[in-house]
């Protein structure tokens, strides 16, 4: 073989390699419609969440005519499959190459973290309903990433621990999935819950995809507690709930879960097994309020299904980013007034049918119901309000300043005070 | 970067031809950021960080026949240590980045140390095994690594900020690794290394210490993923579980399978392909992975020997004709 035509082939070969990329290259893009990067997981463990998250997005767009501020609105989906590193790598390719005024999305909060800490450094406006990392409107503030429509994880376990004081229950043990979402809606409870004169119990943390809960079920029947508390996500939720119920629990001991435990993406698969559970959230499926049923009607006419806490969070994300961009007409060549403008704008008629503001924080204050999961006439199971919170804020009664001093929740700070 | 022949003399061990055609290629790399976009400056910066990666992975299974599944967890503890440096230690970038490497290295060698008694697939699930420990190291120890959320912070120094800037420093760390990995591969010792591949009771009958040799060879690679682990974490100014998981290891091999298997510089091939496919098809279909899955079945069916592996082939029968 001659040494210098393989060199020579080798090289142009490369070289071509190279130069492939070049058909990637993009003009730059119009100034006429705007771009919105939406990013969802629709590969990978939470897929099925994604697919909602898409969902909720084109339904609201729909309805909108595909327009924003008399713009028309061009809308590029990105997977993040699940994976933080896929979800950084996507966001820069939104922002750098397909130079998108905006992103909005993500599941998972490692995935938003990562992202979160990309657009720290470009600018670029990034909005949250999903991720619920508190820190990112706490201690770790970035300016431009602003959790429309969503929730800081402890946000509503605070009033649930108000709330569980208030039955009258003492005892409370909990069990979550061990990971930072489930640290932070534990601590929330725990700190409120203690510092009212109750006891936690006991704390149990497991893995994510735990298939089996009879080692914490058997040992949690034994605690002679007033009443549990379980954070799960998925497919965990619903082993969980069955393997309550399974235990003879149901009924029992009063089950309080997290939001996301009876979230439609979850109990619509269930039947009975999830009746009664108690959970605290700002969006109810069952609630009376007249937009709130219609809602639910169109997007069950549409999809199928009742819809759930992504479909109804990317839904209401949107609507509100869109409405700050009608107050500026659309305008987006100043990125500091189009964030300035979504902090002071308010959300209104979204699902929720009440009228909606972020804390100074980028945080939305909400009034949060307190639910309980009953059967509706056609025998779906869906989340109905007993009681309300009204203006909670992520902060619940804290101040902020003092509440920011103390350590974010983990697994080794819950905040719970020593009787 | 093209392929180096198997020359000797001259200069630094290359022909002058070799020489020549090595700063084209190098040339060729760095002119990049002059035509690309951004974004395209930035994926070229991972298919030469990710192609270091493979060529770490290559030195064992292409040249010593151990296919390792741990390097992904190599890589990443590098990531993690100059995340932790510089944003938790508030070190310096550079001590960061050393820091990263050393603790590759040494996690390599503790690998090395567990894994060289064994081979084929016994290798294989030893390493995966110790990865999965890495894994779940950094997945549970909350306090030190973030946990699930992993570490952020900004340990990429000022001057390197822009994307051309930083990838010129990739790329001349990575000329400079590969030439040393070459260099390396090809000395009396990366030769007992092929030896152990081809026969280790024959080496072991001539008096090597099969072993020793075996575990500094992997403490050498673990040394070059470090490297690339250390550079990514500068890329991503972030880490995750995600980054020291098991699908980082296989990421890792594929690269390489694709490219060529004891090619060495086929990993920055291998790299190129799996970057550029997974970008290109994902903006087209969300099934993207599929198309990966396929792509790499056609690959095993009809270039088993790699792409530049095929590529050689190819034209040694095109010559001999």
């Amino acid at each position: 073989m001659d040494r210098r035509q393989f060199l020579k082939t080798s090289t142009v070969a490369f070289t071509a390699g190279g130069l492939g990329l070049a058909p990637w290259r993009r003009a730059a893009a119009q100034a006429s419609p705007i771009k919105i990067g939406l990013l969802a997981p629709l590969t990978g463990v939470v897929a099925s969440g994604g697919k909602e998250m898409v969902e909720g997005v084109q339904f609201w767009l729909d309805q909108a005519k595909n327009e924003i501020a008399g713009r028309k609105v061009e809308l590029v989906i990105e997977d993040d499959a699940s994976n933080p590193d896929t979800a950084l790598q996507k966001a820069r390719r939104l922002v750098e190459q397909g130079n998108c005024d905006m992103l909005i999305g993500n599941l998972l909060a490692n995935t938003g973290l990562a992202v979160a800490n990309y657009v720290k450094g470009t600018g670029t406006p990034y909005f949250i309903p999903i991720i619920a990392a508190d820190d990112l409107t706490q201690r770790q503030r970035i300016r431009n990433v602003i959790r429309v429509a969503g929730y800081s994880a402890s946000e509503f376990t605070h009033p649930l621990g108000d709330w569980a004081l208030k039955q009258g229950y003492r005892k409370i043990a909990t069990v979550s999935q061990d990971y930072t979402f489930g640290h932070e809606q534990c601590g929330g409870l725990a700190q409120v819950f203690s510092e009212g004169g109750g006891e936690i119990v006991q704390q149990f943390w497991h893995p994510l995809n735990t298939a089996d809960f009879s080692p914490y079920l058997g040992q949690l029947a034994d605690l002679k507690v007033d009443a549990i508390f379980a954070m799960e996500t998925g497919a965990d939720s619903t082993r969980f709930i069955q393997q309550y119920a399974g235990f003879g629990l149901k009924g029992k001991i009063p089950l309080l879960m997290a939001m996301n435990g009876t979230d439609q993406s979850v109990i619509r698969t269930l039947g009975e097994d999830c009746e009664g559970i108690i959970s605290p959230a700002h969006f109810a499926e069952g609630s009376d309020n007249p937009v709130t049923r219609q809602f639910v009607r169109d997007y069950e006419a549409k999809y199928g299904k009742i819809p759930s806490l992504y479909g109804f969070s990317m839904y209401s994300g949107i609507m509100w980013v869109a409405a700050a961009l009608d107050k500026i007409g659309g305008r987006l060549d100043d990125r500091n007034v189009f964030i300035d403008t979504v902090l002071k704008t308010e959300l209104t008629g979204s699902p929720l049918g009440k009228t909606v503001t972020l804390d100074a924080y980028g945080n939305p204050i909400y009034d949060v119901y307190i639910r309980k999961v009953v059967k509706r006439g056609d025998g779906k199971y869906w989340n109905v309000p007993i009681t309300s919170y009204p203006n909670v804020s992520q902060f619940w009664t804290y101040d902020p300043a003092t509440y920011m001093k103390q350590p974010p929740y983990s697994r080794s700070f819950q905040g719970i005070k020593k009787a | 970067m093209t392929q180096r022949p198997m020359q000797t003399k001259s200069f630094a061990g290359m022909s002058g031809r070799a020489v020549i055609a090595a700063l084209a290629a190098v040339a060729a790399a760095a002119a990049l950021p002059l035509v690309l976009t951004n974004y395209q400056v930035g994926l070229a910066t991972e298919i030469l960080i990710f192609g270091l990666l493979a060529m770490s992975i290559d030195i064992l299974a292409g040249f010593a026949g151990r296919t390792s599944l741990g390097h992904g967890a190599i890589f990443g503890v590098a990531s993690y240590v100059v995340i932790y440096a510089g944003a938790q230690a508030g070190l310096p970038p550079a001590a960061g980045l050393a820091l990263g490497v050393v603790a590759a290295t040494l996690l390599a060698a503790i690998f090395g140390w567990l894994a060289v008694r064994t081979s084929g697939v016994y290798f294989l699930l030893l390493t995966l095994a110790l990865g999965m420990i890495v894994w779940g190291i950094c997945l549970r120890w909350t306090e030190v690594t973030g946990g699930e959320n992993g570490l952020r912070g900004d340990v990429r120094p000022a001057f390197l900020v822009t994307h051309s800037a930083f990838y010129w420093a990739v790329l001349a760390a990575a000329v400079a690794a590969s030439f040393a990995m070459w260099r390396f591969v090809r000395s009396p010792f990366g030769l007992t290394l092929r030896g152990i591949r081809d026969s280790e009771s024959r080496m072991r009958s001539l008096g090597y210490n099969v072993s020793l040799h075996l575990f500094i060879g992997f403490t050498v690679s673990g040394f070059f993923a470090g490297i690339a682990g250390a550079l990514y974490a500068m890329f991503n100014d972030f880490v995750s579980p995600s980054t020291v998981a098991l699908a980082q290891s296989v990421e890792g091999v594929l690269m390489m399978i694709a490219g060529g298997v004891g090619t060495l510089f086929g990993g920055f091939v291998g790299a190129a392909v799996i970057i550029a496919l997974e970008n290109v098809v994902s903006a087209h279909t969300e099934r993207w992975q599929m198309v990966l899955g396929a792509t790499f079945i056609l690959i095993m069916i009809f270039a088993p020997e790699g792409i530049i592996g095929k590529l050689r082939a190819m034209l040694a029968r095109h010559t001999s004709r």
